[in-house]
């Protein structure tokens, strides 16, 4: 009836899960019960939940990226207290199999669930705004992208509590994951859950590339392209090339485990290797899938506070789009120890070399901006500057181990560790919130409080160095990644070191409630009536704060570059036309909501092997979407007074702005 | 007048990137390119393995010992003639005429239908003969390459029966119509798909 499902599939032996558990428990419930004392259910369900709008679902995706920091961080965090303690006779208070499942959960959640939220909702909520245009290409199927991504959130959070997790490593490498050395349903949490939120990956790159390619306003050439949009394309069409191989790869595995094939096992032909090579055929492009829209990111903010165009456009543009086909050239430099040959080994080797040229020319690109700028020292531009001097190390420790004897001394060592933090913190992680940062008040018309993102700012930065130089010289000195506990108690003061690292990166965290939290209350002293609070260069900028539903009341007329600069220099920023026409808008929907809620069901009746619950699940997602094919009714209008209502009230509070500030009227 | 303007009021003579927002119509029809582009990356990740395991059959058939290439020839033309009535088929969904297009899709469902027998049979012949899925990793992925263009294939036909059943209740709605069209794209797709299969597998099989 219920499969291998049992209440022995919840850890009552185990406190520190437990506790986890209890607190969790609780926290959902006090939200719930709060929700529901202040009647917010109705609003929720009407204004997020459902919504279709590019910028609700953007900012959903960054409050799941936010959430699942920390998460993720706790692992983290668990991971550091664990080999603090564990040298020599000491073995710590996480026993192996525990900390198997910590450090995999915690590189897959980072990547799945930290990272990839909080680019594609960046994403999501400026390319519209960035190209001119209402919404996406398809905000319905947006919709689903999402709450598909939530319901792999939910599996590998059920995990934790319900069964176990995957021992295996973030990648799940056989034969370690196969049925025979890995029998429980950890694996199968980390498939499934990945399945359903590629899946939702997949339909988001879809939607974002075209929408960058075929809804642009008019005049906006690709020449004309805002940095981030080129970033966001360059990244979406490797979601929409490299994410199906991730797809097949697992669903090969999956027939291996549930079936009895024999695709990565040791027996009857199998070949492990294939996995290796498949899975990092889609990995490499993940990092750059990654790390391209924080680069965009950076591009926008250095420019906007040098107060000067970007430096290099066009070379910028071909730097990204050199690496966007570069990046599908160098996955074998993930296991030169394979063996392949000195040829193969050779020719990645200088294939990894070459793709941080075009890397390079953009640092100089962001320099030559800042020269000669008048830099204001906001928090986005402390996030760039912080993020060049750290990405150039992380660089550099990149190309010393794309030197395949200088990687075999270093493969799997925390060396390895050390670089990838080092490009992932010092890059997404930087360059995520410095997108937080800089559209937040786009995003709810008042600025986050300064003082405390300068320093979150400085927790992230110090504590990162804290943290990762140490590993780089552990990794040196042999100390191996996934170690439980080592022998040499000479490893412990750097170990010491790495932990006070974590501990001030969680201060960061924080400290990013608490900053949420005050800016929330001093938002009146923050308000931003303008809709342009940094004197920005780009559309997004033309619009009020918190943008209307339809985003642009009139189209804007693209004519070069920077169109909102050039816009604001001529002195015609956005004169409000003289009469109003009626709005179109894409009718809110529940479908992703109820696609997710089936998929969720499919997915954990497919982990504990529930057959009928599974074709529950399956039946339930398919009546949905017929359903859906049957709904005529897709659009909602907006009467034109309602829009002159919101422009003239826009107006006036300009107006009043400029007599409060003493400015020409 | 700006280049821009020009573009809004002529809406030609202009490069395509500066004209502005694409109808409806060409936006579905390209954002079903790309999740076409995307299935063949994944087919593209089946036949990889396909190439890399095909001689790895653990002492067990070979492909040149499986495989009926008469059946599998008798296949592939079911396939192909079906791609050509959903040709007529789409040309009747521009032309918004019911008829015809009962007809050419009810005969491409028919030839799909076809093709999907003579692979189960293909499929049921070798379980019975104990070259299953389970029995070498050749196997595995000869079954999971060719069975997921086979699932493919009745996805499709599922599809099918479904927009016959959306033009009988809703009419040729432009919604209905961008559909078809997508299904058209689809239905050409599985054929190229089928000719890499056909190649690769069944012809490669010496």
């Amino acid at each position: 009836m219920f499969g291998r499902l049992s209440w022995a599939a919840i850890p009552f032996d185990q406190p520190i899960v437990m506790g986890t558990g209890a607190v969790l428990g609780l926290v959902l419930l006090t939200v719930f019960l709060l929700v529901t004392r202040k009647g917010a259910w109705p609003y929720l369900w009407r204004e997020w939940i459902t919504s279709v709008d590019h910028k609700r679902i953007g900012v959903m995706y960054m409050i799941l990226g936010l959430v699942m920091l920390v998460r993720g961080f706790s692992d983290a965090i668990m991971m550091r207290t664990q080999l603090a303690l564990a040298a020599g006779h000491a073995q710590g208070y996480l026993p192996p199999e525990h900390y198997n499942q910590i450090f995999s959960a915690h590189g897959t959640i980072m990547i799945f669930f930290v990272a990839m939220p909080f680019v594609v909702g960046l994403m999501n909520f400026a390319v519209p705004l960035q190209l001119g245009v209402r919404d996406v290409a398809f905000p319905k199927l947006n919709s689903v992208s999402f709450w598909l991504t939530a319901s792999g959130v939910l599996l590998v959070n059920l995990s934790l509590f319900v069964g176990e997790f995957a021992r295996t490593g973030w990648l799940a490498y056989p034969p370690l994951s196969e049925l025979a050395y890995s029998p429980g349903v950890g694996v199968d949490y980390y498939l499934w859950s990945l399945q359903l939120s590629g899946m939702g990956t997949l339909l988001a790159g879809i939607n974002l590339t075209t929408t960058i390619l075929k809804l642009r306003a008019p005049g906006m050439g690709y020449s004309r392209m805002p940095i981030f949009c080129w970033t966001a394309l360059a990244s979406n069409l490797l979601i929409v090339a490299a994410f199906p191989v991730l797809t097949a790869t697992f669903a090969m595995l999956l027939l291996d485990r549930y079936c009895d094939f024999h695709f990565f096992t040791n027996e009857l032909g199998g070949n492990p290797m294939m996995y290796i090579n498949l899975i990092w055929i889609w990995g490499h492009p993940e990092v750059y899938i990654l790390i391209l829209p924080a680069f965009g990111v950076f591009s926008e903010v250095v420019a906007t506070f040098s107060g000067k165009p970007l430096f290099g456009y066009r070379s910028m543009v071909l730097a990204t789009m050199a690496i966007c086909v570069l990046s599908f050239m160098v996955w074998l430099h993930h296991f030169f120890t394979m063996g392949a040959g000195a040829d193969v080994n050779g020719f990645f080797g200088i294939m990894t070399m070459i793709i941080a040229v075009p890397t390079g020319v953009k640092i100089f690109n962001w320099m030559f901006t800042l020269y000669g700028g008048r830099i204001q020292y906001t928090v986005p531009i402390y996030w760039t500057i912080g993020f060049i001097v750290t990405f150039v190390i992380g660089g550099m420790t990149g190309v010393l181990m794309a030197i395949p004897p200088a990687d075999f001394v270093l493969h799997n060592s925390l060396f390895l560790i050390a670089h990838f933090h080092n490009v992932a913190i010092g890059g997404v992680v930087f360059g995520a919130m410095a997108g937080y940062t800089y559209w937040f008040p786009k995003a709810f018309g008042f600025k986050l409080n300064e003082r405390l993102g300068k320093a979150i700012f400085w927790c992230w930065f110090i504590g990162f160095y804290l943290a990762f130089m140490p590993l780089y010289a552990l990794g040196l000195m042999g100390a191996t990644r996934r170690m439980q506990h080592y022998p040499d108690t000479h490893w412990q003061p750097m170990m010491l070191v790495a932990l006070a690292g974590a501990v001030v990166i969680l201060l960061g965290i924080v400290l990013t409630a608490v900053q949420l939290a005050v800016s929330v209350r001093q938002r009146r002293i923050h308000h931003d009536r303008t809709g342009d609070p940094w004197n920005g260069r780009t559309l997004e900028w033309s619009m009020p704060s918190p943008p209307p539903a339809w985003n642009f009341t009139e189209m804007p007329n693209v004519e070069r570059t920077d169109a909102y600069w050039h816009m604001k220099k001529l002195g015609t920023p956005r004169a409000p036309p003289g009469s109003f026409a009626d709005m179109k808008l894409p009718r809110n929907s529940p479908i992703g909501v109820f696609l997710a809620f089936f998929t969720v069901i499919l997915g954990f009746a497919l982990i504990w092997r529930i057959d009928w619950l599974a074709g529950v699940g399956l039946v339930g997602a398919v009546a949905v979407v017929l359903r859906e094919a049957w709904n005529t009714d897709l659009e909602v209008r907006v009467p034109g007074e309602e829009v002159a209502a919101f422009e003239h009230a826009h107006a006036a509070g300009l107006e009043g702005n400029r007599v409060a500030s003493g400015g020409p009227a | 007048m700006s280049a821009a303007e020009q573009a809004l009021s002529t809406g030609s003579g202009m490069p395509l990137a500066l004209r502005g927002p694409a109808p409806v119509r060409v936006v579905a029809g390209f954002g079903f390119w790309l999740f076409l582009l995307s299935d063949i990356i994944l087919f593209a990740a089946l036949f990889a393995t396909y190439s890399v395991l095909s001689g790895s059959t653990a002492g067990g058939p070979t492909a040149a010992e499986l495989f009926d290439q008469k059946h599998v020839f008798l296949e592939t033309m079911c396939l192909l003639a079906s791609s050509v009535t959903c040709g007529f088929g789409s040309l009747a969904v521009q032309r918004a005429d019911a008829r015809p297009l009962y007809f050419w899709m009810g005969a491409t469902f028919a030839l799909g239908a076809c093709f999907l027998r003579m692979e189960s049979q293909e499929f049921a012949a070798m379980v019975a003969a104990g070259a299953g899925p389970s029995h070498s990793a050749f196997l595995s992925a000869f079954f999971t390459l060719v069975g997921t263009h086979g699932l493919h294939v009745s996805l499709g036909l599922a599809w099918l029966l479904i927009m016959l059943l959306q033009v009988k209740t809703l009419g040729f709605q432009p919604m209905v119509s961008r559909r078809f069209f997508s299904f058209g794209l689809f239905w050409h797709a599985l054929d190229i798909v089928w000719i890499g299969v056909f190649t690769i597998v069944y012809l490669g099989a010496t």
